[in-house]
């Protein structure tokens, strides 16, 4: 430990340094509030003159977007990074790389919706990460950080995951992760992958035909439902994979605990500060916090149902994750959502308050 | 005589280009495109950059341009093409990136890309395919539709109050900074296939050496959407749109970078 480097930073400008340190071929996006400082800092830092990573601003999120489309089609390592109304504007490009199988990162730094909403921070696109989001059958792995270290580890942790299975990767943080600063041990530099590294680990891409193979086509379409389905079906079976193997999680004094918190992100470091709160007033609560939202921690929560009276689900938004939770207890106890709206952060007191009169 | 027999007497006088491949075509018969992928196909092979070149392909009827051309290609979304190929001649430089798009996905749901592609000088070139209808569709009006053509959408004939303007698309591009080569041509008479591959030739070449963004239309006819026989489409094509979409280049400042 001695010799890493302690910074002090923005969680979005971990993310800018923490992609040209991990190998980042390639960001493309567009300003949008409260994330604007990942492009600034890439400007600010050049990396195309030091790693060779190319960063470029976009003319819309439509075109960022579809920049990583092409880009990820080439087997580069490529991101982007927006704020909910941008991230909208993503959806169907997100969903034409689900369908063509292509691995990529997309940083949403969460913002009150809907519509223009406000720039203050945000849970509420929960649904949109985790669901789908665009149109089709499909998933996006999705890490959910809780700090500005988590920031800047899951850049590498998403990439990795993105090409280990083919798959777009969301980090869905939220305003306040994203702006406020914390002390960081940034990753160390790995260097960009050379031209035969990924032709060699990604025999799929479109590099142009090396060596004269056979050409690669890259495209989401098949006009014959008999084709469309058996791709649909193979898609299906990684993400059953993807449940089966990459689920992560963090538990905070859950031991002996009576009653659970859930809650991801912003929303779990306030619950972490009402557990301390409620603990000293005798209130026996732990908390189970989901890195991973897609997959969904499912067989935690049903496991942490046959332990607990009563479990809420602590959002910065209107109620979203709490019905993945119900699915996973099926009844077994209550099940309560508690949380603020339009860009309001939950105070850990009221927090307490809800837990003592919810259950 | 066998086939081989032939060619060694030297007695060849035109073959199909090798990226051309043998899968049948879905266009109707008397479509450019066909005649465009030729062309295309020619040109990488006689660049030697089959095995560098990396193409786009739109959403339209080129959408299965994939099937056809030997190279490697990415299926974009509508309109996204030159996003795509922004990105992916950033990230490999010496790769011959283009793109292949018709009037409905290049000049209107894709104008925003198509045009800050071309301006931010990305070294693509856009292949412009012109038939002033969305032929994939079933024959609605484009933006390049003509005032009084009839179609799918304007069945009474395109008129300025209900529809506007069609839009010169390839003439805004032509104002643009970051455009290298800027050209419409056709490909209905050989001479005018000649001058189109020719054209293709320049601006995949403009391309590799750096110069900037390149924009070659092709006015093209689309028969089956005009509903007229692919002989009375080219006279029909001659007449009316070589009136309002003017044939030759519109811009080249590739001798001056």
């Amino acid at each position: 430990m001695a010799d890493q480097e302690i910074t002090l930073m923005k969680g979005n400008e971990a993310i800018a340094h923490a992609a040209i340190r991990c190998g980042c071929d390639g960001y493309f996006g567009y300003p949008i509030t409260p994330q604007s400082e990942v492009l600034e800092t890439l400007a600010e830092q050049k990396p195309w003159e030091t790693t060779g990573m190319v960063v470029l601003q976009a003319e819309s999120e439509v075109s960022s977007i579809n920049m990583v489309y092409g880009g990820a089609c080439t087997g580069k390592k490529v991101m982007t990074s927006s704020s909910s109304p941008g991230v909208s504007l993503m959806q169907e490009g997100i969903s034409y790389m689900a369908g063509a199988e292509l691995p990529a990162l997309i940083v949403n730094v969460m913002r009150g919706g809907p519509g223009l909403g406000t720039i203050q921070p945000s849970q509420s696109d929960y649904f949109q990460a985790c669901k789908g989001g665009g149109h089709g059958d499909y998933h996006l792995i999705v890490l959910a950080p809780a700090s500005v270290q988590e920031m800047a580890d899951f850049v590498d942790l998403a990439f990795t995951l993105a090409f280990r299975y083919r798959n777009p990767a969301m980090i869905l943080a939220d305003g306040a992760i994203g702006q406020m600063m914390e002390k960081v041990v940034l990753p160390p530099f790995k260097p960009r992958r050379t031209e035969e590294e990924i032709i060699k680990e990604c025999p799929w891409a479109t590099t142009g035909r090396i060596g004269g193979r056979k050409p690669n086509i890259i495209t989401s379409l098949e006009l014959r439902s008999e084709e469309m389905e058996v791709i649909n079906l193979r898609i299906q079976a990684k993400y059953r994979e993807i449940e089966a193997k990459e689920v992560r999680y963090e538990e905070f004094m859950l031991d002996d605990a009576e009653y659970a918190i859930v809650a991801f992100g912003s929303a779990a470091r306030i619950a972490k500060k009402s557990i301390e709160i409620a603990r000293a007033q005798g209130i026996k609560v732990g908390l189970l916090r989901p890195i991973t939202l897609w997959p969904f921690p499912t067989n935690e929560v049903k496991a942490l149902a046959s332990r607990v009276k009563g479990i809420l689900s602590l959002e910065i938004n209107a109620g979203q994750m709490v019905e993945d939770i119900r699915l996973a207890v099926e009844g077994a106890v209550p099940v309560r959502h508690f949380g603020r709206l339009g860009g309001i952060i939950p105070d850990p007191d009221e927090v307490v308050e809800v837990l003592k009169s919810s259950f | 005589m066998t086939r081989e027999e032939i060619i060694e007497k030297g007695q060849l006088v035109y073959k199909k280009p090798t990226l051309l491949n043998d899968t049948p075509m879905h266009y109707c018969p008397g479509c450019s495109h066909g005649v465009v992928h030729k062309l295309v196909s020619e040109v990488i092979e006689e660049m030697g950059m089959t095995d560098k070149t990396i193409a786009i392909s739109p959403v339209g009827c080129a959408v299965f341009a994939y099937k056809y051309i030997d190279v490697d290609w990415q299926e974009a979304a509508h309109g996204r093409a030159p996003a795509l190929a922004s990105a992916t001649k950033r990230l490999w430089p010496d790769r011959l990136v283009f793109t292949y798009q018709g009037d409905g996905d290049l000049a209107c749901i894709g104008t925003a890309e198509t045009i800050h592609a071309l301006n931010r000088a990305e070294n693509i070139t856009i292949i412009f395919i012109n038939n002033a209808i969305y032929g994939m569709t079933g024959g609605q009006m484009a933006p390049t539709t003509l005032l009084g053509m009839k179609t799918a959408t304007c069945p009474y004939g395109r008129e300025v109050k209900l529809h506007g303007y069609p839009l010169k698309i390839t003439e805004i591009a032509a104002t643009l900074d970051g455009t290298c080569y800027v050209t419409r041509q056709a490909v209905h008479t050989v001479a005018a296939i000649n001058r189109a591959k020719k054209a293709i030739r320049k601006a995949f070449e403009y391309s590799m050496q750096g110069k900037g963004s390149n924009l070659v239309e092709i006015v093209s006819t689309c028969n089956s959407g005009w509903k007229m026989s692919p002989e009375k489409a080219n006279k029909w094509m001659e007449e009316n749109m070589f009136e309002f979409y003017h044939l030759g280049d519109l811009k080249d400042t590739g001798a001056d970078k």
